[in-house]
């Protein structure tokens, strides 16, 4: 029998009554009580409560002190300008292979002493070995064990976590920082991945339980599950590892050129110098062979994962695949993105897909269905 | 109440029956998006599928568990698709068919031996 890893908020989440299901080896909340729709909502409207622990907080601080040795390391993994990040600032970040293909998609932020990287959990070990191995001569690399993550979501997050912190200070969007409270040292980012406001609080192991059940307990958060997170960040047009970028898709066909500096791109001072940093110039100059997509339908059709998409009404013209899809409570639609071949990925086109054994169209959207609200 | 192996209930007034899923089925479901109902005067056999249902999570078959002529399907259900969550086994039924072999009711599985067998 397969033994699944617990986060410490796993006696919180039973208290509060959730559902488990594994999910990168550990035994995860897929949704509580209210159920996953509920959660959903209450993230956007109020504030959603979420145990990201099983992500990975990876740190790499310079063997000899200086930051920008460990700056320009980190630059020959990663296509983004490290060295004038200002201390107390984070970035997303996409760590690539020789393909130019996406290893996995992180946040580094920078502290007074080291640089933080928090990876997705079903990588965070390769991640780890990769980024070690690599830069290993001039850089401590070590996973934090001792500690979780709390994502804390929504409109009226930052009240949430004032009326408990109430020394939080003011941060804007990608402001990191460090905070002493009752609960120990807390590591604090304005960010999440839900395509609205909040924080990720990184927590000491024996504090965390106490800070999720006093935001629970004394504001309006609640605890809001994987299944939620997922449609969250589908309305918002974010991609999940694994499912909508991996190892084969390259940065141009996953539509995140942006993710990549600009110091870093070609023409720019710092250009390439990362794996794949030539299949980047290339795919720019001419394209790429398939794009990510969002795919719109009518109202009563939603995709899912897996389904194949088709250039003719007939289906049998197999043009692109469905890699994310769901309902989305918010936008009261369904939700989806794929990649589709560049002959069919121009924005208003229609293509086809198989959905209850009768063929549905499906427009070609721009991937984000909300208007996103980062506090700037 | 009889049950079918694939979770739909049926209850059963003369020639009428009216079909729907177990509670147990809701909940393995999560919340429910929309349901596809069938057309009135659609003819099934036992064991065809008769609706589908759209979760968070996945699309579901339900199948008719009597043959027969579909007479009615549930209006609530339309506006309403969550009713399906809240009382499957009452208010959120789906549809009705009139059916003139009750050999098909009788072959379903009992209350008491399908609540015993999702324990």
């Amino acid at each position: 029998m397969t033994e699944f890893k617990r986060t410490e908020l796993h006696g919180f989440h039973a208290g509060q009554g959730a559902r488990f299901a594994p999910f990168a080896g550990y035994e995860m909340p897929i949704q509580y009580t209210d159920g996953a729709l509920a959660e959903h909502r209450h993230t956007r409207e109020a504030a959603g409560l979420f145990d990201v622990s099983h992500m990975g907080q990876i740190a790499v601080m310079p063997s000899n002190g200086d930051m920008s040795d460990a700056a320009r390391v980190l630059e020959t993994l990663l296509p983004l300008e490290i060295e004038s990040m200002p201390v107390g600032r984070q970035k997303y970040g996409l760590l690539t292979n020789a393909k130019c293909g996406i290893r996995d998609d992180l946040i580094i932020a920078r502290k007074e002493d080291h640089f933080m990287l928090v990876v997705n959990a079903a990588n965070k070990s390769a991640d780890l070995a990769y980024i070690r191995e690599s830069i290993a001569t001039s850089c401590q690399v070590d996973m934090i064990e001792d500690r979780g993550i709390i994502a804390l979501q929504g409109r009226k997050a930052e009240t949430c976590l004032r009326s408990v912190l109430p020394g939080l200070p003011g941060l804007s969007f990608m402001d990191v920082c460090d905070l002493d409270t009752e609960f120990g040292q807390l590591w604090i980012a304005r960010a999440g991945y839900t395509g609205g406001d909040g924080f990720e609080i990184s927590v000491a192991s024996g504090e965390i339980s106490g800070l999720a059940q006093t935001l629970v307990d004394a504001t309006d958060a609640r605890p809001a599950g994987l299944a939620a997170r997922d449609t969250l960040r589908l309305e918002a047009g974010l991609c999940l590892h694994g499912s909508d970028i991996d190892e084969t898709t390259t940065i141009i066909e996953a539509d995140l050129a942006w993710a990549v500096n600009k110091s870093r791109r070609p023409g720019g001072p710092k250009a390439g110098g990362y794996p794949g940093a030539d299949v980047f110039a290339a795919e720019r100059d001419s394209g790429a062979a398939r794009k990510r997509v969002g795919l719109g339908t009518d109202s009563r059709s939603i995709l899912r994962s897996g389904y194949s998409l088709f250039s003719d009404e007939a289906c049998t013209d197999n043009v692109g695949v469905v890699t994310s899809g769901g309902f989305g409570p918010s936008v009261n639609h369904p939700v989806a993105m794929g990649y589709v071949d560049r002959l069919h990925a121009g924005p208003g086109g229609g293509i086809y897909c198989m959905v209850r054994r009768k063929p549905v169209q499906v427009t070609v959207t721009g991937a984000g269905f909300l208007q996103s609200s980062f506090v700037k | 109440m009889r049950f079918s192996e694939n979770h739909e209930w049926v209850t059963r007034d003369g020639d009428e029956y009216t079909v729907g899923i177990s509670i147990y089925a809701a909940e393995q479901l999560g919340d429910i998006v929309f349901v596809d109902l069938p057309d009135d005067d659609s003819e099934f056999d036992a064991g065809d599928e008769a609706a589908v249902i759209e979760s968070v999570k996945a699309a579901a078959e339900v199948y008719s568990p009597v043959g027969g002529t579909v007479i009615a399907t549930n209006p609530a259900i339309e506006e309403n698709s969550g009713l399906v969550n809240e009382d499957p086994e009452g208010e959120g039924w789906l549809f009705r068919i009139r059916s003139d072999n009750p050999g098909d009711y009788e072959a379903l599985t009992s209350e008491e031996d399908y609540r015993d067998s999702i324990q």
